[in-house]
């Protein structure tokens, strides 16, 4: 087995600058129709934006959409479908902006009539996310090395890879496995980490949780 | 000047390490900044820390002061209240001296820079000769949210002209042809209103300002100022009294060149009266330190503002690992989120019973406390701050591009 990448993992951050678009939604029509409107960097701010900064408080899957239906509209029955749209199942921006469209209208053609509007002060804001992503001075050339900068990275680094890996190419991977499985043909680890449910964790357990996989893994791979 | 180094135990050292990557981009660049005042303000006090930072990561900051008369500042005050909602009558001729204003300035500044961050309303003006090729952007730090239409829409034909506006919070934002971000205000985590303490300087501070420490401390610091609601706090601390053992601590302003805040804090102190466990105190605007260590002892942190800009003291509470309940107003929901990051209350009798409750449930309310303070480490500190305005450089420097790799 080989012990060294032949491709080194080099780890990045991704940054976001947040612009506000103006426009606000009041009832569940308006937010549906805003989320039909909304291009990728919308989607983006209000599904991606909501896993990092929650992420050290609790395991959170919500996303900005379902946190507002559910504690400001207070329609209890949407608020938990659109918490529980896996936005990690989807491959593309555009995949999780259908999904939510989907709930909405289902949920409006279920329940035909004025819903509850907000008052104003509580009204939801459409955001975009301008992204950046930066290199940072960690890279791995092999186990050890990576488990060093898995240890040292911050937790935006933690969730570019983790979480937004999976809307480019290789769609639905996660940089980690795919790491592991093109230099190393590590099916073991790749499997394990990319079975992680990154629901259930905080980024920072996520963490503990990789680190211990690959230290596991460290043995065997030695002894191969 | 703290250097940029001794930031990092506060904001970590990922966030240093990305903000010499961000400024490496923009090294030798002029960023100019433009207000009306060098001291006093939350404006000049955010510069005064940013400005040497921005120095020491090879940005060339600038800072120019538009300058006017007390004619001037009279109309600007005008200006300032009636975007915060206060009803203003504005006359033309008032609108006539701030263009005269605006035009002596722009005589005497010098505004070439590659970068201008021009704010608030004093010196927006200055737009009329921004020079080729400067990006230049509107940093508002009001809350425009109830902003009278007069006043905007004469601002506003100057702020359409800018590149980019900037926002503390997204209720603040206004129907405008250009871009506008939120870059929220922060807290300095190495000032002395909020650096780490030792228990020695805490005691010696609540020892000197003879504040007893034998019950657990609720505390609310601000202006006597109705919309902070000092009055509801004692209410809803009396209600809670019969249950638990606690001391309540009002800590504001002396308010003496303020008619309406030393009548409010008559009347806190008449609503004190006769009860040993509620101490009113006033300490002077300078009492940073004094406020800090004040916090630091506290069991609980009250801010029960019934209306609020950014209150950016929330932070301030969150920042010393504190339990916080705070009225849901303002920029407030977005430094707590309820029963996680701290308490969002509504009225009196949600402020009582989350008090009694935070008091008795101890574990429940630490584990507030930290995650408050990791989401102002996060969001809210002063690296944070300028990362934004970096990135934000760096956008309208490459082109206004969704996504850019550095």
């Amino acid at each position: 087995m080989k012990t060294t990448a032949a491709a080194p993992f080099k780890f990045c951050t991704r940054l976001t600058l947040t612009e506000v678009t103006g426009r606000k939604a009041f009832n569940i029509t308006e937010l549906l129709e805003g989320i039909k409107a909304a291009d990728d960097a919308v989607i983006y701010h209000h599904t991606h934006r909501f896993i990092k900064q929650s992420h050290h408080l609790v395991p959170e899957g919500a996303n900005d959409f379902a946190y507002w239906v559910a504690n400001t509209v207070q329609a209890d029955k949407l608020g938990e479908e659109l918490t529980s749209i896996d936005i990690v199942r989807y491959n593309s921006l555009a995949d999780i902006r259908g999904a939510f469209v989907e709930v909405l209208e289902r949920h409006l053609a279920e329940n035909p009539g004025p819903g509850r509007t907000v008052a104003t002060g509580r009204e939801f804001h459409f955001m975009r996310a301008i992204r950046f992503s930066l290199p940072t001075e960690c890279s791995a050339v092999d186990y050890e090395s990576f488990i060093d900068c898995l240890r040292n990275v911050s937790a935006s680094s933690l969730y570019l890879h983790v979480f937004e890996a999976r809307l480019r190419p290789p769609y639905g991977v996660d940089d980690f496995s795919h790491w592991f499985r093109t230099n190393f043909n590590d099916e073991t680890v790749g499997r394990e980490i990319s079975r992680l449910d990154p629901y259930s964790y905080t980024l920072e357990s996520l963490r503990r949780r990789i680190i211990r996989i690959i230290e596991r893994r460290l043995p065997e791979v030695k002894n191969a | 000047m703290p250097k940029i180094e001794e930031y990092a135990p506060a904001a970590g050292r990922s966030a240093i390490e990305e903000l010499k990557i961000i400024a490496e981009r923009l090294k030798g660049k002029t960023i100019l900044n433009v207000n009306s005042t060098a001291v006093g303000g939350g404006v000049a006090e955010i510069l005064n820390r940013m400005l040497p930072l921005m120095t020491e990561l090879g940005i060339k900051p600038r800072w120019e002061l538009v300058k006017g008369g007390e004619d001037f500042y009279a109309v600007t005050k005008k200006f300032h209240n009636a975007l915060h909602g206060t009803r203003q009558e504005l006359t033309p001729a008032d609108f006539q001296l701030y263009r005269d204003t605006q035009k002596a300035n722009l005589e005497t500044l010098n505004l070439d820079a590659d970068i201008a961050l021009i704010h608030d309303p004093q010196p927006a003006g200055l737009i009329d000769k921004k020079p080729a090729g400067a990006k230049w952007i509107w940093r508002c730090h009001i809350d425009l949210s109830n902003r009278q239409d007069d006043v905007w829409e004469f601002l506003r034909g100057y702020v359409s002209r800018y590149d980019a506006a900037v926002i503390s919070a997204p209720a603040f934002s206004q129907a405008l042809p250009i871009q506008q971000f939120q870059v929220p205000p922060s807290i300095d985590p190495l000032a002395d209103k909020n650096r780490e303490l030792s228990e020695e300087e805490i005691s010696a501070v609540l020892r000197r300002l003879e504040i007893p420490l034998d019950k657990p401390l609720i505390t609310q610091v601000s202006r006597f100022d109705r919309l902070k609601d000092p009055l509801g706090v004692i209410e809803a601390f009396k209600k809670i009294q019969p249950y638990v053992t606690a001391r309540l601590l009002l800590v504001g302003g002396s308010a003496d060149d303020d008619p309406e805040g030393s009548q409010v804090l008559a009347e806190a102190r008449a609503a004190a009266e006769g009860v040993p466990d509620i101490i009113v105190l006033c300490l002077p605007p300078t009492a940073n330190l004094e406020i800090n260590a004040i916090q630091r002892a506290s069991t609980i942190i009250l801010q029960k503002s019934l209306k609020e800009g950014f209150g950016l003291t929330v932070s301030e509470a969150l920042w010393k690992g504190k339990p916080v309940i705070a009225g849901a107003v303002g920029g407030i929901p977005l430094q707590i989120t309820h029963k996680y990051s701290g308490i969002l209350t509504r009225t009196i009798d949600g402020t009582a019973y989350w008090m009694k409750r935070l008091l008795h449930e101890p574990a429940f309310a630490k584990k507030l406390g930290e995650n408050g303070r990791e989401h102002v480490r996060e969001n809210f500190l002063l690296t944070r701050h300028l990362r934004d305005y970096l990135l934000l450089a760096l956008y309208l420097e490459s082109g206004k591009q969704d996504f850019i790799h550095l």
